[in-house]
């Protein structure tokens, strides 16, 4: 077992342990933090993956904007004060169950899967230059969509989020 | 055993399958939503590590960044949503709101 290894052993222990810890725990709060372990965990296992980029995205996007965003979501709609912050579960039996099948048939089909491995390939130092050479030339339609999309989704939910937006609709009217 | 794509893929597996499990049995709309975050990780997980083992072709690479794009895009418009649910209903509990409007 080399250092690759692991490493690789210690990312997947760290992501799927938080991710046990964000689906189980009973407390909203613990879920939200042992969420931001899975990203790093994941970020890991970028990195082994030879996609720095991605692993860097995923930290500022994921860490920075998603989870912070998700707190501010738990913070603003539990009562912190009086109220512990427990989120029931409902049917954990039948999901379980459900849950266990979906994931013995994945693992079984990867496992017996004759996956085309190519190699013998040397990875690139870096991936960013030519995924920019990418989105400007092979995906430049997509990324054209993706930014627009982004600026409708941000644009829209600012106008939802917005607390004053019905009674100033009724004042026009 | 050498770590390959095959453990890359149950790792996704497992990953998912916890995210199958946060979405269906939690009651409040965030713990769905951080579910359904789970899930595109995994999702994000498969693509790269086939991209890594089919030679190093970067168009998984490419197809992960549109993935987060639209899973910053997604949680961003959800919780705008679920503020407002909260606003109105005053509950987040996704089994008590069945109805569009009051």
């Amino acid at each position: 077992m080399n250092l690759y290894d692991i490493v690789f052993y210690f990312f997947a222990f760290v992501t799927l342990a938080s991710a046990g810890v964000v689906v189980f725990s009973r407390n909203i709060i613990y879920s939200a933090f042992a969420l931001l372990f899975t990203f790093f965990g994941v970020a890991g296992i970028y990195v082994l993956l030879n996609a720095d980029f991605i692993a860097v995205s995923q930290i500022l996007i994921y860490v920075g904007g998603i989870l912070v965003l998700m707190l501010f979501g738990v913070m603003l709609t539990n009562k912190v004060i009086d109220v512990e912050m427990k989120t029931g579960t409902l049917q954990t039996l039948p999901a379980s169950v459900l849950v266990a099948l979906i994931a013995g048939a994945l693992c079984g089909i990867f496992y017996v899967t004759d996956w085309k491995i190519v190699r013998g390939v040397s990875a690139p130092a870096t991936t960013t230059n030519s995924l920019g050479e990418m989105f400007m030339t092979t995906y430049s339609l997509p990324f054209e969509v993706a930014s627009i999309v982004l600026l409708v989704a941000l644009l829209g939910a600012a106008m939802i989020a917005r607390k004053d937006r019905l009674p100033q609709i009724k004042n026009q009217k | 055993m050498q770590v390959s794509l095959i453990h890359y893929l149950i790792l996704s597996a497992i990953l998912f399958s916890l995210g199958i499990y946060g979405v269906i049995t939690r009651r409040n709309a965030i713990m769905v939503l951080m579910g359904i975050e789970l899930i595109l990780n995994s999702a994000n997980i498969n693509f790269i590590a086939f991209a890594r083992y089919a030679g190093m072709q970067l168009d998984g690479q490419a197809i992960a960044v549109f993935v987060i794009i639209l899973a910053a895009a997604e949680a961003a418009i959800a919780l705008a949503i679920v503020l407002n649910i909260y606003h109105r209903f005053n509950t987040v509990n996704v089994d008590e709101i069945s109805r569009l409007k009051e």
